[in-house]
């Protein structure tokens, strides 16, 4: 906590200090644990979810890429891989797209009824999935939309439009208008002004919206599971069904490639947060 | 984009300023007329660019809310395949049996579902508000199809008798007429476990009291887990926002990972943990501390471990973002004149971070209270929260009436929780890193 031990302290302090340390990083180990031990799991030879003893002396036998052969051979997980991508880039796009232009809309100072509006907008954030899942299966079944591609998309991207407004928004709340309003004096056009200057200050905030967006639509499953059939089948709805039905090791090694994504994800994210801190004139600590 | 449609291009007057009323007395009528009529374009502007959100969202998201919200008030099923039963039921007392002829034009309609295979729905639909009743209808409509239509029709009502006896008494006669209501509150009155009385008085129901103790169990849960949030996140989030920025980020990652990381992943991995054969058993084991696996999994304890460290990043990352921007030199202040270190935290830390604390117990507990994966899950049967019954009651007893009304009950207790957040303490401290 302190580096150097501030000359009021007594032992209790220095013993305290030393004990929240240790609470800390027993409560970080307890986070990061399960997701450790899925990886070398995922690479046992026998069809177990626990370590073999001959996982456990290192020995090169008892190690096998079995089940990641099985994932590209069983065209079932093919479909939900293709699907997941579908889904998930599809209710990306329709999720920017329109939050993005609503958050210019929403941080104009004009905008009417805002507080109702931002209500509204960021409503399918708290609203329970069962909930949202259960509504549109109702609504779904009465226009013959359920099991569709279509139903599911619309779905994903209702539930990604908050993290892009968001995003979008706080980007926005740092931009400097003066720097528009300088391109227009020196005669742009506001379309030309706003894709030139507005456009590549906000891009970052813009950019991990989108990406929100599709980790939301990516890792989403009640709704799945409640509207989609068998051919919308998505990655996290077929381990959902794998783990009622048969486990068997193949779903650790899709989870396996799921923590790998969600590491790339992660590098991504803070690659856009320090390009941001740059474009908007805060240097990085 | 905003601005280009805010300001048009063309010449034109210095911009009006909306806001400017000093300067209003400057201007001209025209110039006034003018700087209303802009303020007026500007405001439409601004709500236009939102509009294609507002439409797209009332079709994903509040259309299906409210189709919800609907269907647990509206049930149309048994009026559609009675309707000649129930209109003549109107009028009756609900006392004694309805007369002969009420009850020969219902046997000549039950024969008739019978023969187009739809007697079971008008069972199944009787059945959720008399328990039972589905086997007297089937079996009754069984015979009566054995018969001629005309028979039926002429003596249907000494029929219904002669095969069984419950079509004597009041009591399925008045489910019938109940089970007709096309806008009902009895899916309601289900599940907040009370049901009407013959003379139409509310009352608790008789038999055992299920949906109102899931709701308190649910809610029972869902406190455990905000609680465990706060006692491993506040302590973590305090400790790494005393660290060098270098330290900080790097450690925070271990709460990031997990916080990207999908759902399934987390929840698959503590079922890898936690079962018989798994690893906090084999190393229990190995280590000598039990001689028997334990039973981890599949309990209301695995239910609540696995969602703690599912919903832990909720908690810390608010906090962390609050505590990151609290002086720490106020606390060794606090210290340097005398105080202990619980009593400098209680009094200056402590209210310092609270919009931290409470942003990630809202979110956790909320979150929480509407969970369904982790629960059905690891949950086995005393693990399952009142999501896993709206499930069962869409997917298995297809009884959509009771989901939908135990659907909205959560709703509004999620939308009561919040909205008493917010005006306590402000929901826009909600942040994530």
């Amino acid at each position: 906590m302190f580096r150097q031990w501030p000359a009021y302290f007594t032992f209790w302090h220095r013993a305290g200090a030393r004990a929240l340390a240790w609470f800390s990083f027993a409560v970080l180990f307890f986070l990061i644990l399960p997701i450790v031990v899925i990886v070398p799991l995922s690479f046992n030879v026998e069809p177990f979810f626990s370590f073999t003893e001959g996982m456990l002396r290192l020995e090169p036998a008892a190690y096998s890429l079995r089940w990641y052969r099985e994932i590209f051979e069983n065209p079932n997980w093919m479909l939900a891989i293709r699907n997941s991508f579908v889904i998930g880039i599809a209710a990306t796009i329709v999720a920017t797209l329109l939050g993005t232009l609503a958050a210019v809309g929403m941080t104009s100072r004009y905008m009417p009824f805002k507080n109702l509006i931002m209500a509204v907008m960021l409503a399918p954030m708290i609203v329970p999935l069962i909930i949202m899942a259960a509504g549109m299966f109702f609504f779904y079944t009465r226009y013959n939309i359920a099991g569709t591609y279509f139903g599911i998309i619309m779905a994903h991207a209702a539930l990604g439009i908050p993290f892009v407004m968001i995003s979008v928004m706080a980007t926005l709340s740092g931009f400097d208008r003066a720097l528009y309003h300088a391109g227009l004096s020196l005669g742009a056009t506001p379309v030309r002004a706003f894709m030139d200057i507005t456009v590549p200050i906000i891009r970052p905030g813009v950019i991990s919206g989108a990406l929100f967006a599709f980790v939301t639509s990516f890792d989403e499953v009640v709704i799945v599971i409640f509207l989609a059939g068998p051919g919308q089948r998505t990655i996290p709805r077929q381990m959902f069904a794998g783990l009622r039905e048969q486990i068997n090791p193949t779903i650790l090694a899709v989870a396996t490639l799921l923590i790998a994504i969600s590491v790339l994800f992660l590098i991504s994210l803070e690659l856009l947060r320090r390009r941001s801190e740059r474009m908007r004139g805060i240097t990085a600590t | 984009m905003a601005d280009a449609a805010l300001n048009p291009p063309g010449p034109r007057r210095p911009a009006p300023r909306a806001t400017a009323s000093a300067a209003d007395v400057a201007l001209t009528p025209d110039e006034k007329r003018a700087a209303r009529r802009e303020l007026r374009r500007n405001r439409f502007m601004a709500f236009l660019l939102t509009l294609p959100l507002l439409i797209f969202l009332s079709f994903a998201f509040i259309a299906p809310i409210g189709t919800m919200l609907f269907q647990s008030v509206y049930s149309p099923n048994v009026a559609e395949l009675i309707p000649d039963t129930l209109d003549r039921l109107s009028d009756w007392d609900g006392q004694a049996i309805p007369d002969e002829e009420t009850r020969t034009a219902f046997a000549y309609d039950l024969r008739q579902l019978f023969a187009e295979r739809r007697s079971g729905r008008l069972g199944e639909e009787l059945n959720r508000v008399l328990p039972g009743a589905s086997s007297t209808v089937q079996g009754t409509a069984r015979k009566l199809n054995e018969a001629e239509p005309e028979e039926v029709a002429a003596r249907g009502a000494e029929m219904l008798s002669e095969f069984n006896a419950a079509w004597d008494s009041p009591e399925i006669w008045r489910a019938l007429q109940r089970a007709g209501e096309v806008y009902t509150d009895r899916f309601f009155l289900t599940a907040l476990d009370l049901e009407r009385t013959p003379e139409g008085e509310v009352q608790a129901r008789a038999s055992a009291r299920i949906y109102i103790d899931l709701y308190v169990k649910t809610l029972r849960m869902g406190l455990t887990i905000t609680l465990l949030t706060v006692l491993l996140g506040y302590p973590l989030s305090f400790f790494l926002a005393h660290q060098p920025s270098g330290r900080a980020n790097m450690l925070i990652i271990f709460v990031l990972l997990p916080f990207w990381t999908s759902l399934l992943v987390r929840t698959t991995a503590w079922i890898a943990l936690l079962q018989t054969n798994g690893v906090v058993n084999s190393t229990l084991m190995a280590m000598g501390l039990i001689s028997e696996p334990l039973t981890l999994l599949y309990t209301e304890f695995a239910t609540i471990l696995a969602m703690t460290h599912i919903l832990l990043p909720f908690m810390v990352l608010p906090l962390y973002s609050v505590m990151k921007t609290i002086d720490p030199s106020y606390m060794r202040a606090a210290m340097s004149m005398g105080a202990r270190p619980i009593r400098a935290w209680y009094s200056v830390y402590l209210p310092a971070s609270l919009p931290g604390l409470s942003a990630g117990a809202m979110l956790v507990f909320i979150i929480s209270v509407g969970y369904y994966i982790t629960p059905a899950l690891v949950g086995g049967t005393d693990g399952q929260m009142i999501s896993n019954l709206i499930a069962f009651h869409m997917q298995q007893s297809n009884n959509w009436g009771l989901a939908a009304a135990l659907g909205t009950l959560l709703l509004a207790l999620i939308l009561v929780i919040y909205f008493a957040f917010d005006r306590f303490v402000g929901a826009s401290n909600i942040k994530l890193g």
